[in-house]
Parts: C-alpha cells; structure tokens; sequence
C-alpha cells in the first residue's frame, strides 16, 4: 500500500476512470442513493423534455439548452467527486486482488502435504508455510517461529517475527515468509479473511452510511423539500401579478437553492475519510468507527509504547540487607528466563552471563494476569514480578517486607518500575526499571486537554511509580497496576458517565476490553482474537496513533459540517441573482434587487446555475484532503470554520457570480 | 431620540420584568420535589391523577383536553343566541364562522373574522373565548415546561393537567388580576351591562358597545392571544384609551414571551444558554423595531400628491394619540410574539413596514407565543446544533443529548410545515377566485393581504393586514385548518424529539463539546432563523412589500 501512498488527486490514471464512472453512475438506482442529486437529476432530465418541446415549437433554445447542460454538468460533477474518490480505494484493492488471486497453500493432513489453491483452505486446517512462501490464509501459528514480511498489507518492508503461543501468533494472507517455516491453522473461511476485508473496504463497495451522513441527508434533504415549496409557489404568486415564469428558469431557481455542493460531495467526504485512515496504515471495519473517533472523550493509552519509549530496562538490583547481591542477581536472572517481555529479556542482559538452568526445571511464564514468572527447580520456587503480586504469594517476614516496601517506593519515586524477587519463602531484593517518556508527548496531552479529551495512562506500574510518570507527561489520570479486569471496569465506568472510549491493545486479553470501548485500534501484530475485537486495525502497530486517529473522525465531521454551512450560505446570493431576473418582467422597481449588477436576466440565471456547477469542482479537493485541523477547543474550532466557510460561503458566489455573469454576457451566451 | 427612549423603555423594562417573572414560573411550574408540594396536591386533586407521563401520554392527554376545549367552544358560540348573558340580543353565527372562531382561540390565534361588540354575546366572549385565552396559553406554558423536563434528563415529562393548572392559577390568574385592576383604574370598562345609550351633543342618539373588556383585553395581551374584545381591537378608545394603556399593553404582549425562556434555562439549570437565546431573540426584534419604526418615519405614498405636511412620517392608519412610533412599534411586538392584537391598521403601514410583522410571523420564534415561542426556537437550535456540532468534530449533541437523523428528520419537517401552511395557503388563495375576488388593493398589496393572513393563522398570530374580505367560507375554512396544523404539529413534533432523546443514553459534556453559552452559537443560531425561517420567504416577499416599495413612485 506504501506505494500509492503518494498519488496526488488530480493524476491522470485517477480522473480517466472517474470520467468515465461519472457517466455510469448516472444509473437512476445508484443516483436515488442521495435524494438531492437524484432530484437534480430528475428536474435535468424535465428540463431536457421541455428542450425537446422548444425545438420542436419553437423557443429561446440557446438559453434552454444552456441551462440543460448546466443541470446535467451538476449532477455529473457529484458524480465525479464521488469515483473520484472511489479511485485511489479502486487502484489499492485491484492491487491487493492480484495478490490473492496468486495465493497457494500447502495443506497438511497427517503426513501428507499437498499444495492447493487459497480458496480451498477451510477454517481449521493446518498449512506448513516455508521459505519465500506467501501466507495462503489468515491464521495462527501453531508450530515454528518464521519472519515475515508482511509489505503486502502494511507497505512496511523490515520483517517481523511471528513465533506460536503469546501475542504474535496471527499472520495474514498475502505476507511472505522470508527465512525458517511455520504451520498455521487457518481461522477465516474463503472470502472472509482480512485481505477479503480489506479490499471491500478500500473500495468502497460495502461502505454503508454512517448515522451522522444519514441524518445530514435527512436535513439536506428536508431543505429541498422546502425550496420545493418556495419555488413551486412562485408560478401562483405570478400569475396573481399577471404574469408566468416558464418552467426552466423555475428549475434553474431550484436547483440553485437546493444544497447540491454539499450533496455532490458528501460520499466523496465520507470515502475520502476512510482513505485518510488506510493511508495512514489504519483500517476501520465501518465508517461508524471513524466517525466514533471524533466523538471520543476518554483515551486509554497504555504506558508502554504509547507514553514512554518501547521497553523498560532493567537498570539496577536492589538486594535487602541481609541478602547479598550476587545471590539476588542469580535469583532474578533464573527467575527472569522464563519471561519472555523485554523486560525480562533486559534483566537476564543486566544479571550477565551465569550457569544455565539446572536439569529437572519447570518455567513459570509471565502473564498479564500473574505478573509473575518465574522458575521451579525441584522444590525451590524462585519467583520475580511486580511488588504486591510476589507478596501475595506467601507470608514474608515482616521486616522483609518493610525493607522490600522501602527499596520499591524509593523507586517508584524516582519514576521507574520495581520489581521484588522472592526464593521460596525468602524475600531477596528489588529490581529497578527504568521507562524512558517519548519526546514531545506532554505537549501532545495538553493540545488533547484542550481538544476536551481526558487522557488515561494504563500501566501495570505501582500506583507511585504510576504517579511519578504521569505527573512528568501530564496525563489527566492513571491506572496503576491495571489487570484487563481493571480496564474493562474503567471502560465501563466512563461509558456509563455518557463518555466515548478509545484504546489500542494487542493481547488476547485486550479482547473483551477492545470489545467493550467505543473506539478499539487493535495491533496489526497482535492475536487474532484481538484483531477481530476492535473495529480498527493499526497496521503500523503503533498506539501513539490513537491521537491521529481522533483527528482524523474529527477532521472527516468538521469538512462535512464546513462545506454544508458554505453550501447553505450561498442560497443568499443566488437569490440576489436568480429573484430580480425573473421578477423584473412584473414589477420593473425589483431590478432593486439586482445588487450585482448583472448584465441582463437571462445572463444572471445562467451564471448563477454555472456558479453552482463549477464550484462542485472547485471543492473537490477540499472534500477529498478534509479541511485544516488544529486540535483546539470547540468553540475556537467553530469561529474558525464558522468565518471560513459560513462568512465565505457568502461572499464567494457574490464575487462568482458577478465574474461569470461577465463571461456569458462578454461571449455572448446570453 | 423620543422613540428610542420609548422602546428602550418597553422592550428595556420588559426585559426586565420578565427575569424575576421567569424565575416564579420556573418555581411554579417546576416545584423542586419538597416546595410548592401544597399546591401540587391540591392540583392532583381537582384532576385525580398524579400520573407521571412520557412524552407520548403528555401529548395524547394535552391532545384530548383541547379537542373537548374545541368542542365546547364551538356549541356555545354556535348556540350563542338561546344561551344566557346575552343583553344585547346577539344572533346566530355562520357555521364556518363558528369553526374558524374555535380554531382561532383553541389555538392561541384569536383571528377574529367578526367583530365581538356587534355579534358575540357576553357569554360567547367571557365563557367561550376568554376561557380559551387563558387555557390555550396555559397550554403552551405546559408544553414548554414539559419539553424542558425532557431535555433536563428527567425521566418523565410530568403530568399536563397538573401542568395546566399549574400555568393557569400559579401563573396567568395571578398576573391577569394585577394587570386587569390596573387597566380598570386606567379607564377600561368591566361591565355585564348591555351598550350604553348616550345622545350627543348634536342630539343624536348613539349606542355605545361595552363590557366586560379589562379582563378580556389582560388576558388577551398576556396569553399572546390577541383577540380584541372589539374589532378595531386595541385601536378602540374604550380598549386602549391612553399613552398608559398603550404603554402597559405593550408590556403585556411581550411579559410572558420573554419569561418562557428564563422559564426554559431555569428548569434546564442552564441560565447562561437562555441568556443567549434571549439575546438572539432581542436581536431579531430589535432589528424589527429599527426597521419598521425607520421606513415608518416616511411619509405615506397614499399622501404624496396632498398638500399636507408629512414630516411627522406616516400616519395613515395611526392612532394619533400614538403617533408614528407607537403604531408599528406595537405592530412589531405583536408579531413576534404571536399575539395579534393590533394598535395600527397594518394595511395602512408603508410597504417596508409591513414586512417587519410578516418577518416576525415566518420566525415565529423571536419571543414568539407563550411558550410555543421557546419550542420553536428549540427546531431551530436542533438545525444550528446539527450543522455547528459537525463543524467542531462532533456527532452533533444538545446539553449531551445526540442529534441524529430522527430528531433532524422531526424539526426539519415542522419547519417545512410552516413553510407549506403559509406559502401553500397563499398559492391556493392568490391563484383562484378564493383570494383574488377578496382583496382590496390591486397588485403587490392585494398579494401581501392574501400573504399575511395566511402567515398569521399558521404562525398562530391572529393580527389581520386587513383590507381582507376574510370573511368568507372558504377563508373560514381554510384558515381554521391552517390555525390548527400550525398550532398542534409544532408541539407534537418537537416534544416527539424530545422523546428520542430521552429514549438515548446521553453524553458527557467537555471543552470538546459544542457549547451552547457562548456569543458564537448565538451567531450560529442567528444564522440558521434566518436561513430556515426567513430565506424561504423571500420570493413571497419580493412579490409583495418588496415589489409594491420598488414600485413606488
């Protein structure tokens, strides 16, 4: 995907097709979709007859076949905007068809291997994948331990591991295996899988309405109900004065009056959005979850990763006084080799190198729930892990324990992680973890505050450790010592205050937790379970992006709600075009009205209606990039756009206007 | 600088009055649970239910009660004439007369297509419409109250007839008195005595309509009812007699009005988003009494080739006693506010002015009627808000209550149907002999006759242009039924938004959030009255003030 990600909006491969589709989408059942453009179209095509009538009787054909064409030329522009937009979606998914069309499968059933075509592969089934092949099916690995490459779906080029059991079990179709071999039990049925996904969702083809796209429809479309009314009147109330407005100029009123800039370009709003996202390496399995983003109050973001740099490491042991140091050394790097963590990784470094595992070892490895690992060797039980989760685990002497909560919080207090190491019974030391916070993240959680997000920090960390580190990066509150359980419960409990959650995860564990909150970014690393919980895949892996992603449900609502203010606001002056040209034949004294000087009657309709076609063009750009985001508070954000696009959306068609009536009454239009 | 200091004065003092006002409805009609409680229970007595209703049983209730207050108003002024208190021998109504009549004051209209001093008994006007006057207005209070106790997150709406009561005795009794006492002592009749029989000072013998007109006009001006006890209205000497009634009356008419929206922010617990509702609603009306009071300061065109002086601007139509202020002054405040009592003959006022009361009657919201004012100023803050909560990055949200596509579809169709009641109406009448063969005045006036009366029964507003012969079947008819469509529809539609809200859980409010207490949203919703409300308008306009103005000569 990396390679289109520079495609610019107006390149030659991208607006042939959409040319062409423009045409195509002019299909009745494609164009009922959106009420407004469908009723441009029908008022075009009643336009079109009566052109017809004019040749065959006799009339001003110039001026009716110039207005027919402006009518069709707008509803042809929305469709425009809207392929468009599909486009880039289009380009991406016939790229990511090719490779799945190419995919094989070597299934394994007993000792036979047979090589079969992707679409065979059922849920359940077990492939060998090796050197230089591609991942037939999404799945888990249950054997072996293979880099992968995984550009085809992420455009990042350096490989990952991806080994069984823990977190970074799950492959997707269409990476490749650059070096060893791994058997995975494929989880998607045919056509289901994330590649299946991914396609349908860059191109567009199962993108359904989001709510707050309906409900605009509803309101753009209850305003043209209303013109409908305000224009359809107008022939009573002329005849009342003695006279008659002839049809066309009446469809010409109307459609300049009916929101048809925001109408044209509200799908291409919508997909341009979505293609934000997957061009910053994130899918969303709606547009509902992108439009959820904005709405987001509350952000969990885990410490590690997201607030401080990558990994702790270990940077110090701590041994009681009556412990010696070589001792708790020994004991933290034994019990340190079953954690497979970079933290544990960076105590085994840190202790040096020391005797192997006797024989007759079990492993207790580290989980989230435990925090915990640990050794068994025989009948000594050597165990390391967070503070209070070691004393849990057997009555210490009580001095120990003073000396082990004195040695933590001294830590804690200095901002890193402690860690107790026990041998049996015996308490033995401490071990300090140092977190380093990422660069220019405390200004990143004071443009959030005032954005109105409450930002909280998720760390398995003491509460003092906890403390220390989100009173240096300003996050609004924490969790220290979190379990999933904690989470889920924190979740619940801002739901339940009426706010909207977001958070990343990776773990099986984070599954129910992404499940629950409104907006889940699971990590494209992470287990299948995860992946499936969350309605947004990171494809980069990394949390910090949750930010963006607000921004970007934000910017996706703000260039809708912008462009509907401008589209409305430019009914002031289309009046000031379209009303004295057609009233001046029954009352002369209205040519009052014409504040813009406008050459003749017929030249003010036309440039009115050529206004409200060409500036669907002119703002496709605008809807495609989504209007300039600055994270600030609400009532800031809405003086901006409000004198962006409302005060614009006034004055522009005033100057527009004015300048093509010049044009058509220079050449000769009208 | 006379004029600015007299609207200074009533809008100003008005203003004013209507903040500890707003805060006793708000005690009234909303007791908190351990005060006012006496009152309540003897309220839940007389109706025998302590129901709490959602929005659905509120309405229904509502809905019913007017349906019998209709009917009940409808026999007795269809058979006014074998009813008692009726000394002056007044005879039988057309039928379509007597429907027009009870839609009228059922609706908080008070059109009045006949003149109460020479065809309505004494028990018709005090039994039959002032009893409207007061329950149609309480009404509206209920409805507003209930609609707040929605949007406040209450689990119920409350119960109407408790509600009902609660408007009329706690609030528009108490207030009518005071007001009434005051008029009588300022010169108004209150008599059950038949027309006084006076001979004049030329010896001729003259009969002089009177009766019970203090406590008809009180309640007529504070329940922006509008209905004169006489036709001319408050343009008759006995129903406005002095500089004082005039300026009392003129607090009275907006007295209520304003205290709705006080009334709103209280039960909310959101006084600073009232306040700014109320300053976009004084701003409209202020740009209103500039502009009316402006083009009204010119002279009449009617005058143009008479050797009279003019620069007193246009006095045609005026009471001279209220010079050229007073007239479109009035004329302003009773169309904002639905009222529709008149202090000038509209159809006398310069063309400009006369689009200062039709502006007023297509908002409909700046002030507007008693309590449905405020609700339809709530359709347009559900447009403002959609379109601005977007603008901020947000699924639009009201006080943390989602607006989506059910509650736009909702207040996006009451709109429409204001729009549909006034332009429909007059499409039917200007087209056709309905209208046409009614008119007074050839050309834009004729239009703008036709034009305002529509906008004024749908905008329940009851003041007539005049120069109407709107006295017909057909007017009759087809007036009644816009009176009741654009009374009822603009109450069940919103208090069915307030409903969905209700039913969705609702968000948490932050500096994320759109605000709803600051000048920006203010400006929003500025915007949005004038492009919902007043945008559609214009062409209707342009035929007719506007024309008959640029076609001056």
């Amino acid at each position: 995907m990396a390679q289109h990600q520079n495609t610019s909006i107006f390149s030659a491969d991208l607006v042939g097709p959409a040319i062409r589709d423009s045409f195509t989408k002019l299909d009745p059942r494609r164009l009922i979709r959106n009420p407004v453009m469908f009723t441009t179209a029908t008022v075009a095509l009643l336009a079109t007859v009566l052109l017809m009538r004019s040749i065959a009787s006799g009339g001003d054909i110039a001026f009716e076949a110039q207005i027919v064409f402006w009518l069709w030329l707008t509803v042809l522009f929305g469709n425009f905007a809207e392929a468009l937009a599909e486009g880039r979606g289009k380009a991406q998914a016939a790229s990511l068809r090719s490779t799945k069309a190419e995919l094989k499968g070597k299934r394994v059933k007993g000792d036979t291997v047979k090589v079969v075509p992707a679409s065979e592969l059922r849920a359940g089934d077990i492939v060998l994948v090796e050197t230089g092949d591609q991942i037939p099916a999404d799945g888990e690995v249950v054997e072996g331990v293979a880099s992968v490459n995984e550009a085809a779906i992420t455009g990042e080029s350096a490989p990952v591991i991806r080994e069984s059991g823990g977190d970074r079990s799950a492959v997707t179709a269409g990476t490749r295996v650059i070096s060893d071999w791994i058997k995975v039990r494929v989880t998607a049925e045919p056509g289901e899988g994330f590649l299946d996904r991914m396609i349908s969702l860059v191109e567009g083809a199962s993108r359904a309405k989001t709510p707050n796209e309906v409900a605009l429809t509803v309101l753009l479309t209850g305003l043209t109900l209303i013109f409908l009314i305000a224009v359809g009147t107008l022939p009573t109330f002329a005849a009342y004065a003695g006279g008659s407005i002839s049809v066309p100029i009446l469809v010409a009123l109307f459609v300049a009056l009916i929101p048809t800039t925001i109408s044209a370009l509200l799908s291409a709003i919508g997909i341009a959005g979505m293609d934000r996202l997957i061009r910053f390496n994130v899918l969303a399995k709606s547009g509902r979850a992108v439009e959820a983003a904005g709405d987001i109050d509350t952000l969990l973001l885990d410490k590690t990763g997201t607030i401080t740099l990558g990994d702790r490491q270990a940077t110090d042991f701590l041994p009681l006084s009556d412990v010696g140091e070589g001792e708790l050394i020994e004991a933290a790097r034994l019990a340190s080799l079953g954690d497979e963590t970079p933290e544990g990784r960076s105590i085994v470094e840190l202790a040096g190198a020391g005797g192997t595992a006797p024989s007759g070892k079990e492993m207790v490895a580290f989980t989230a729930q435990t925090r915990v690992s640990g050794i068994d060797i025989g009948e000594r039980k050597i165990r390391k892990g967070a503070v209070d989760a070691i004393l849990k685990l057997h009555d210490f002497d009580a001095a120990a324990v003073r000396q082990i909560r004195s040695l933590t919080e001294r830590i804690a207090r200095a901002g890193g992680t402690p860690l107790a190491v026990a041998d049996g019974t015996r308490l033995l030391g401490a071990i300090a973890l140092k977190d380093i916070v990422k660069a220019g993240i405390k200004e990143r959680f004071a443009e959030l505050r005032r954005m109105g997000i409450r930002t909280v920090m998720i760390t398995g960390d003491n509460p003092l450790t906890a403390a220390a580190i989100s009173a240096e990066t300003g996050v609004d509150d924490f969790l220290a010592e979190a379990t999933p359980e904690d989470k889920l419960e924190l979740i619940r409990k801002e739901q339940s205050g009426g706010k909207l959650v977001a958070m990343c995860g990776d773990g099986t564990n984070d599954a129910p937790t992404l499940a629950q909150s409104d907006v889940g970014v699971a990590m494209n690393t992470g287990t299948q379970a995860a992946r499936e919980a969350g309605n947004m895949v990171d494809l980069d892996n990394n949390p910090t992006k949750l930010i963006e992603i607000v921004g970007i449900g934000k910017q996706l609502l703000m260039t809708r709600g912008a462009l509907t203010t401008f589209s409305i606001s430019n009914d002031v002056a289309k009046y000031f075009a379209i009303l004295p040209a057609i009233f001046v034949a029954l009352y002369p004294g209205l040519d009052a009205l014409n504040v813009m000087g406008l050459s003749s009657p017929q030249s003010a309709i036309l440039s009115a209606i050529i206004f409200n076609a060409v500036i669907i063009p002119l703002l496709v750009p605008l809807a495609l990039r989504g209007v300039t985001y600055r994270p600030q508070s609400a009532s800031r954000q809405l003086v901006r756009n409000l004198g962006i696009y409302g005060l614009g959306g006034l004055i522009v068609p005033f100057v527009g206007i004015k300048l093509i009536d010049v044009v058509v009454s220079g050449l000769g239009l009208a | 600088m006379e004029h600015v200091f007299i609207v200074a004065l009533i809008v100003g003092g008005t203003a004013l009055l209507s903040l500890p006002l707003g805060a006793w409805m708000k005690l009234a009609m909303d007791p908190a649970s351990d005060r006012m409680t006496r009152w309540t229970s003897l309220f839940a007595r007389i109706c025998g239910t302590t129901e709490e209703q959602g929005w659905k049983r509120y309405l229904v209730t509502m809905l019913i009660f007017n349906a019998i207050m209709f009917t009940v108003t409808f026999l007795i002024l269809a058979l006014q004439q074998v009813l008692p208190l009726n000394p002056d021998g007044m005879g039988p109504h057309d039928p379509t007369l007597v429907f027009n009549t009870a839609a009228s004051f059922t609706t908080n209209t008070n059109l009045q297509h006949y003149s109460g001093e020479a065809s309505m008994s004494y028990f018709s006007q005090l039994a039959g419409l002032m009893w409207l006057q007061f329950v149609s207005a309480a009404t509206g209070i209920a409805a507003l109250a209930a609609l707040a106790r929605g949007l406040a997150g209450r689990a119920t709406l409350g119960n109407f007839l408790i509600d009902l009561q609660r408007a009329s005795f706690l609030v528009l009794l108490p207030l009518a008195l005071v007001v009434a006492v005051l008029m009588v002592l300022l010169g108004i009749p209150m008599t059950l005595q038949g027309s006084a029989v006076a001979t004049t000072l030329e010896g001729v013998t003259q009969t002089i309509a009177r009766g019970p007109v203090a406590a008809f006009l009180t309640i007529k001006q504070l329940g922006t009812n509008g209905g004169g006890f006489f036709g001319p209205n408050a343009t008759h000497p006995l129903e406005n007699p002095s500089f004082w009634t005039n300026g009392l009356a003129m607090i009275a008419i907006m007295l209520i009005p304003m205290a709705c929206v006080w009334m709103f922010g209280g039960i909310l617990g959101r006084m600073k988003h009232a306040t700014v509702i109320f300053s976009v609603m004084a701003v409209f009306i202020l740009i209103k009494i500039a502009g009316s009071v402006a083009f009204e300061s010119a002279p009449t065109s009617a005058f143009a080739e008479l050797p009279v002086s003019t620069e007193t601007g246009n006095l045609e139509g005026k009471e001279l006693r209220f010079g050229a202020t007073g007239g479109p002054l009035w004329a302003v405040l009773t169309t904002s506010t639905s009222n529709g009592s008149v202090g000038a003959m509209h159809d006398s006022l310069n063309p400009l002015t006369g689009l200062m009361p039709m502006a007023g009657m297509w908002l409909n919201a700046t002030f507007g009627g008693v309590g449905v004012g405020m609700i339809n100023m709530f359709l347009y803050i559900v447009v403002a808000v959609f379109v601005a909560g977007m603008m901020v990055g947000r699924t639009p949200e009201y006080l943390g209550h989602r607006i989506e596509a059910k509650e736009v579809r909702l207040a996006v169709l009451a709109l429409f149907f204001h729009a549909i009641l006034i332009l429909g109406g007059t499409a039917l009448f200007a087209a056709t002999s309905l209208g046409q063969a009614t008119v007074q005045d050839p050309g834009a006036h004729g239009f703008s006759e036709i034009l305002y009366e529509f906008s004024s029964a749908a905008a329940n507003n009851g003041s007539g242009f005049e120069g109407l012969g709107d006295g017909t079947g057909p007017w009759n008819i087809a007036t009644g039924i816009v009176m009741l469509l654009g009374r009822f529809l603009p109450i069940i539609l919103p208090l069915a938004i307030v409903g969905s809200l209700m039913s969705k859980r609702r968000a948490a409010e932050s500096a994320g959030t759109l605000g709803v207490e600051d000048a920006t949203f203010g400006t929003m919703l500025a915007i949005t009255v004038v492009i919902f409300g007043a945008l559609t308008f214009l062409p209707a306009a342009a035929l007719g003030p506007l024309a008959e103005h640029f076609s001056l000569p």
